[in-house]
């Protein structure tokens, strides 16, 4: 049961260079979770806005991949994890996403996810990003075609694909296989995407690719994106919360948590004093 | 001025430890000729003896009380048509369990006192399934001493080793490939059917041939069933008499299988039947060899494609 809960507001609520008030996508509430005895969240509240890139950052093992993880119901597929209080609720359906009553899979049918480490299939291009769409049912063999292609362009990875789409995703370098990955996340027109650590393990030149190719889905798609990198952070999102030992210290439009922290342990990770 | 290393001690230590390294490679060496030699004189020795013997008459002979006039032809047929149904009972039940244990069933206590009693039952002599096999298909299911009592026995012998195999090839899948399918929406069964497994394919083929293998070769759970010893007709044609019913009438003919037959023959004093023993006995490794050679090949085959 999810407990009525009064959120904290962010300080700002808009993004610089944008008038308009952002929509809110999804409320983390009152979040609390636990790893068997590990208390891993604790009373997490935190907005996420559509179609904004919103960043997860903190040091290791604070708590920020176990978060967005929730937001697909990942934890649901090994024993021991425990949702223990408050909940995810998804805008504009007012649906709790933590909830008994929410099938796991519908949740991870509007929300797609991208790993750390490119996971394509052991099958070809073409079934990688069609696998989406083949689980909701889709059969039609041109409206798979018109949808792959598009994913694949979405993805900015179709000009280099277009030839080989019959090819393993296994062939690709690492950076294509990353954005073979973001295209299938893609291919089933998500309400939003989470991305965990999606470039650690690529070079600097694909994780450039990556980077901008986020920036570019955010006007279809609201984007949640943990990363180690704090650059990467400042350059990306639009708003940015810092977590630590399972709590989010702070949450903000990405340039005041950068520039002008409000809370002290921000300051001193972000200033590398500390992490 | 630079130190001068000892050289000269540094090279007697290197030395030293590798006495050990020479020792060790020797006594493996050794170790290995044990098994490599025997079964090569074994082999050589049923060969030099059998081969001559090998004529097409061999093959589309029946048993006879004249040793240069009998052949293996009830037996091999029967040995053909017992692996089948042994085929198409263990396999879908060791692969269904196997795929079960690792899903579907959650991990607590009875789950693992499961798996360890599956790994057990692959240890209980093949003679135990017989007098089992002998008890609940011959009598209480009233199945007879058939084909189908016989290849029903073999099927319960091998299935420990095809679920163990299906659950080790499953469990080679990485976490990551599991996750991403489920993160794409898909339900257990579709994760299953679409991914775990056609990835484990070449894994479990394996499993399945060695378990045929072994099956193949099984002479004391057939006999406890009652296998016949001489036999002088084939069972009718799988799938060939009046349907629906004549089509099964194969499943519940007499028969027997190689081993018996080669046990048979060399338990007659003429030194001719020894000979009939060794061709036949010839012909059943080739058919063990051939099905392991076959499932290497399939496992180079499938998993080609297969890359994390």
């Amino acid at each position: 049961m999810l407990k009525p809960v009064t959120l904290v507001t962010p300080v700002t609520a808009s993004a610089p260079g944008d008038d308009v008030a952002p929509v809110l996508k999804a409320e983390v509430k009152a979040l609390d979770f636990y790893y068997g005895s590990f208390h891993a969240l604790k009373g997490v509240n935190m907005p996420v806005y559509d179609r904004k890139v919103t960043s997860l950052i903190g040091p290791s093992g604070c708590g920020k991949s176990t978060l967005l993880r929730c937001f697909n119901r990942m934890h649901d597929l090994y024993p021991g994890n425990r949702y223990a209080g408050g909940g995810i609720v998804l805008q504009p359906d007012n649906t709790n996403l933590l909830s008994d009553d929410v099938d796991p899979i519908e949740v991870r049918m509007r929300i797609s996810m991208v790993f750390q480490k490119p996971n394509p299939f052991p099958k070809t291009i073409f079934e990688n990003v069609a696998y989406s769409l083949r689980v909701r049912g889709m059969r039609n063999k041109s409206e798979l075609e018109d949808r792959v292609q598009s994913a694949l362009k979405g993805a900015a990875l179709w000009n280099e694909v277009k030839d080989r789409l019959g090819e393993l995703g296994a062939n690709l370098s690492g950076g294509q296989q990353q954005r073979l990955c973001i295209a299938r996340a893609l291919a089933s027109d998500p309400e939003l995407i989470l991305f965990d650590e999606p470039t650690s393990a690529l070079d600097p030149i694909a994780t450039a690719s990556i980077e901008e190719l986020v920036m570019e889905l955010k006007e279809r798609v609201s984007i949640l994106i943990v990363t180690h990198n704090m650059q990467q952070a400042a350059r990306i999102s639009d708003y940015a919360g810092y977590m630590y030992m399972g709590e989010l210290i702070e949450f903000g439009v990405t340039d005041q948590i950068f520039i002008k922290p409000q809370k002290k342990a921000t300051e001193d990770y972000i200033t590398g004093r500390f992490g | 001025m630079l130190k001068a290393p000892d050289l000269q001690a540094i090279r007697q230590i290197i030395a030293r430890a590798k006495r050990w390294d020479m020792l060790f490679s020797v006594l493996g060496i050794l170790s290995l000729m044990v098994g490599v030699l025997s079964f090569c004189v074994l082999f050589a020795d049923m060969a030099i003896k059998g081969v001559p013997r090998l004529e097409w008459e061999f093959f589309t002979s029946f048993p006879s009380r004249r040793a240069a006039n009998a052949g293996i032809l009830s037996a091999w047929v029967g040995t053909v048509l017992v692996m089948m149904v042994t085929a198409l009972a263990a396999v879908p039940v060791g692969i269904a369990a196997g795929v079960y244990l690792e899903e579907y069933a959650p991990k607590n206590w009875v789950t693992g006192l499961i798996e360890i009693n599956i790994t057990n039952l692959a240890g209980v002599p093949s003679i135990v399934y017989g007098l089992l096999a002998l008890g609940l298909f011959v009598y209480q299911f009233g199945l007879g001493q058939s084909i189908l009592s016989a290849g029903l026995t073999l099927a319960l012998l091998i299935l420990p080793v095809v679920i163990v195999a299906t659950r080790e090839a499953i469990r080679a899948i990485p976490q990551m490939i599991r996750e991403g399918s489920y993160a794409c929406g898909a339900t257990t069964w579709q994760t299953v059917r679409d991914h775990i497994l056609p990835y484990s394919s070449a894994g479990i083929l394996t499993g399945v041939i060695i378990g045929m293998a072994r099956a193949i070769g099984e002479t004391a759970p057939i006999i406890t069933i009652g296998a016949l010893t001489f036999i002088a007709f084939l069972p009718p044609a799988p799938f060939a008499g009046d349907p629906p019913a004549g089509m099964f009438d194969w499943l519940f003919a007499p028969f027997t299988v190689m081993p018996i037959q080669m046990f048979n023959w060399t338990s007659r004093p003429e030194a001719a039947f020894t000979v009939n023993a060794a061709a036949a006995g010839f012909v059943l490794v080739f058919m063990t060899l051939a099905m392991n050679g076959l499932a290497i090949y399939l496992r180079y085959r499938l998993r080609k494609n297969i890359k994390w």
